[in-house]
């Protein structure tokens, strides 16, 4: 039997799970997320696995759902040495990089920014041939200067031909030892935001080797010598190389991981996920199995940015979240909460703060701490507060709904105990096992995928040959990227015909996910 | 004259997109150009209108095309400078100041970029007092004021005169222009005297943007409903207090045309409204009433922040205040509506300014 060890850092806690080959779950554990985060997820691993007693050579695959990165770009430490370049001048100029990003983001990271000459049309054209002597200069200048670098060049997700180019000539006078981002590969069309996204990535390509680095060591040290994999945000699972070179694709892996999870657990492809943290709730919407991605720009660390994000809306409710009391009889709740420190403030465990987890416990609906040390409230007071708490939800439900028609609600976070079995706007609400831990699970159980994002001609072949030919280019992908031929299904697809164009062209991107290919777990180490 | 900072750019920029009505592209792009303006060149001349000689050259800057191919092809900043520098060889004058053709969206941000880059100041008047969607839609027209010659440039240094016979054909010759120019271009058109410009421009515009997003910016700040400030503001009428729950959108002839219905809340419990849109909102009705029509602005208002929402912003679920606003005087002349009433868009509705149908309202036939 080989088994699986999936770790989720949530903000407030790290869960770890082991399961078996058929995704039974062996063992799960919680433990205080660290300020460090490794600390904290070295603990719950050593946790879980003395939980488990299950071998450890058996251990074959480590999946670990981070937020390294997330946290580097928000607290402006650990960040890389990086150049900026972008391909695109005579265009642009009147936008720099950096405008309108934070301004202690944009110092630390616009020391080294240069424009110069190339990118292309929406259709394809070379707006001007790649200024290719200029960029020999500017890698010569920056040699020894940075570590690493981010590329982007107009209409690359149209033609990335010149950001290709650039990063031949850039690694010809610079070697291997710079890690290169290049826009296309990260986020869509809408220059600004794909620029900030590739930025933000070269900024964090350090963090994910540590990160990497510190976990395989910490398996290794525990006696495992699994497969390590990182979590994605659109729910499926990179190698420890690619994450590398991709890091801000871990970016909100979290609320993904529970969606998946919640998914496997309760057996629904599509559904709202009610994830109840200690500090917030987080919905998201499944669909075909997969969390529904944000087709906003998002901001990350006060930038925005375009590259694929789950659809979430998180609101100021968690089991945690502080109830204040007025003396007129009014009361407000949240948005702040006492988070991973809920077992020593919340009043039931004998703490000093009235929270949402209290009340329910005075309510009798959840049987936790000692709920003498609430019985002092007055009921109807108390009714009203969680009233308003499921109300909180049941508007982020509505919001997060596609049409007026009720759909299911699965409740997952160690938090959910807030919420009743009925709500507003869910057809039915599902609070499966292991509920607590469906993040970690998510990690766990999360797929490898393959994609392809290209301009097509469908002149050539029509709709839906070229279509066809799109899937399959995916489906190999995937197989490639280390999936099990048998079970590659095509999770997504999207053709945007574009405006103005000859021949038809259409922008056509397929993703295709499978499990892990089963020949992987044979492999002794 | 007044100097325009960063935050008098922010606060325009939100009033940009209310006074979009919905459409009018995001000033998202323009307004990040007109805040690296500021920071290369300093701060952004703006004149009133008063401060205008009579014969002194005007024009008016903004960008033609495809916004979703200014977002990723973003301006370089010499076009403008191409345009207006063919111009004045062409009219034998120089230019005294430029001006934006419209109020809401993008196009409402780029000249205040466009003119630190010129050397130029920007007046405080434009042709719509709100954002329409055709070259003819502007007060100019309704006074015989021709948008030729006119000059549209591209980033690699194309340039083309346009002397058209009429404002459609500026328009059409313009756009195929513009396509080849790879999708878009910056244009120099509307030049006219101060004289003109004073007696056909919608004035302290810009000024009643800037207050407008000032005013939903102190509100959060001092904790009150940004709504209600706004229309103290704007002299406008809440329309509808609702949620969206259903939207239907098409693409008909170039224009993202649709409806979305609201479910009423509050003081509207029980009601629905449609809201019709072509690209900018044009016309909210409840099953029995008309509420508002074009040329009168719509805009819709997030419940909470009392941000604006554009068309493609509206979502199932939206919580939101509709709003109307009187438009300027002179679209409500017998060719003000003719040009861009309801009639124009396609309905068989009678215009009724926005203020008579808040007293009353009218019922619909």
């Amino acid at each position: 039997m080989s088994y699986r060890i999936g770790i989720d850092v949530g903000g407030t806690h790290t869960d770890a799970v082991i399961l078996d080959k058929d995704y039974k779950v062996i063992a799960e554990t919680k433990c205080a997320t660290t300020e460090d985060v490794s600390s904290g997820i070295y603990r719950s691993m050593r946790e879980v696995l003395a939980k488990s007693g299950v071998p450890r050579e058996h251990i074959r695959f480590a999946m670990l759902g981070t937020t390294h990165c997330t946290n580097a770009i928000v607290e402006r430490k650990r960040l890389n040495k990086i150049a900026i370049i972008r391909i695109g001048a005579p265009a642009t100029l009147s936008v720099k990089p950096l405008i309108g990003v934070p301004d202690d983001l944009r110092k630390q990271l616009g020391k080294h920014v240069y424009i110069l000459r190339g990118g292309h049309e929406f259709d394809g054209r070379e707006i001007v041939p790649l200024d290719e002597e200029e960029l020999i200069r500017i890698a010569q200048e920056m040699k020894g200067q940075v570590d690493s670098i981010a590329l982007t060049s107009v209409f690359s997700p149209v033609s990335k031909e010149h950001e290709l180019r650039a990063a031949e000539i850039i690694q010809d006078v610079l070697g291997e030892e710079v890690a290169l981002s290049l826009s296309h590969e990260i986020g869509s069309v809408g220059l600004l935001e794909r620029e900030n996204a590739t930025i933000l990535n070269a900024a964090v390509v350090n963090v994910a080797k540590t990160t990497a680095n510190g976990f395989i060591r910490a398996l290794e040290e525990e006696g495992i010598h699994a497969k390590v994999f990182f979590g994605q945000n659109d729910g499926t699972l990179m190698s420890v190389e690619y994450a590398v070179k991709y890091p801000i694709l871990t970016v909100a892996c979290g609320p993904t991981n529970s969606i998946r999870g919640a998914s496997y657990l309760a057996g629904l492809s599509n559904a709202l996920v009610v994830d109840v943290g200690g500090t917030t709730t987080d919905i998201g919407v499944l669909i075909n199995g997969f969390p529904r991605e944000s087709s906003l720009a998002v901001e990350i660390g006060g930038a925005r940015t375009n590259f694929r994000m789950p659809d979430l809306v998180s609101i100021g409710l968690g089991g945690g979240t502080i109830v204040r009391l007025q003396e007129d009889g009014s009361f407000t709740i949240g948005p702040d909460s006492v988070g991973y420190r809920l077992p020593e403030k919340g009043l039931v465990f004998g703490g000093d703060t009235l929270t949402a987890t209290d009340i329910v416990v005075a309510l009798g609906k959840a049987q936790l701490g000692d709920p003498s040390k609430v019985s002092h409230i007055d009921r109807p007071l108390l009714e009203c507060i969680y009233e308003r708490m499921v109300e909180m939800v049941e508007a982020a439900i509505d919001k997060m709904k596609t049409s007026a028609e009720s759909v299911p609600v699965i409740l997952v976070g160690g938090g959910s105990i807030l919420l009743p079995d009925k709500m507003t706007g869910a057809s039915q609400v599902i609070r499966p096992d292991h509920f607590g831990v469906a993040n970690a699970i998510g990690a766990a159980i999360a797929q490898i995928s393959g994609q392809v994002e290209r301009v097509f001609s469908l002149d050539e072949l029509g709709r839906e040959k070229t279509l066809d030919l799109a899937k399959e280019i995916a489906v190999s992908e995937a197989v490639a990227a280390g999936a099990d031929p048998d079970t590659v299904e095509i999770v997504d697809i999207e053709d945007v015909p574009l405006a103005y164009l000859p021949g038809n062209a259409t922008r056509i991107r397929v993703k295709a996910a499978g499990k892990l290919d089963a020949a992987l777990e044979q492999i002794d180490h | 004259m007044r100097l325009l900072g960063k935050q008098e750019i922010e606060d325009m920029a939100v009033g940009a997109a209310l006074l979009g009505t919905g459409g009018g592209g995001d000033p998202y792009i323009g307004k990040l150009m007109a805040l690296q303006t500021i920071e290369e060149f300093g701060p952004i001349r703006l004149l009133s209108i008063d401060e205008v000689p009579e014969d002194a050259l005007v024009v008016s800057s903004g960008m033609m095309g495809a916004p979703t191919v200014m977002v990723e092809k973003a301006p370089s900043g010499q076009e403008a400078k191409a345009a207006f520098k063919t111009l004045e060889a062409y009219m034998g004058k120089e230019i005294f100041a430029t001006y934006p053709i419209e109020a809401g969206g993008v196009n409402s941000m780029l000249p205040l970029a466009l003119a630190a880059q010129l050397g130029l100041p920007v007046i405080d008047v434009d042709g719509m007092g709100r954002a329409f969607p055709e070259l003819q839609m502007v007060t100019f027209y309704l006074d015989g004021i021709s948008a030729s010659p006119m000059v549209i440039a591209d980033e690699k240094g194309n340039v083309n005169l346009l002397n058209t016979i009429d404002n459609v054909w500026a328009e059409r010759i313009a756009r195929a222009a513009t396509i080849q120019m790879g999708g878009s271009v910056m244009f120099a058109i509307y030049p006219m005297n101060g004289r003109n410009l004073k007696e056909s421009g919608i004035r302290n515009i810009l000024q009643l943007e800037e207050g407008i997003g000032r005013t939903i910016r102190l509100a959060k700040e001092q904790n009150v409903n940004p709504i209600q400030e706004v229309l103290k503001l704007t002299k406008g009428f809440e329309l509808f207090n609702g949620k969206v729950v259903d939207i239907h959108r098409k693409t008909e002839t170039g224009f993202a045309r649709g409806t979305a219905t609201f479910e009423g809340l509050g003081n509207n419990k029980g009601e629905k409204l449609q809201l019709r849109f072509q690209n900018e909102h044009l016309i909210a009705t409840t099953e029995q009433r008309l509420l508002c029509v074009t040329p009168d602005l719509i805009a819709v208002l997030d419940e909470e922040t009392g941000l604006p929402i554009t068309t493609e912003g509206l979502r199932y679920g939206a919580r939101a205040v509709v709003i109307g606003i009187p438009c300027h005087p002179k679209w409500r002349t017998p060719k003000g509506i003719e040009t861009c009433g309801p009639g124009y868009f396609g309905y068989d509705v009678e215009y009724v300014p926005v203020e008579k149908l808040a007293k009353k309202g009218a019922l619909l036939g």
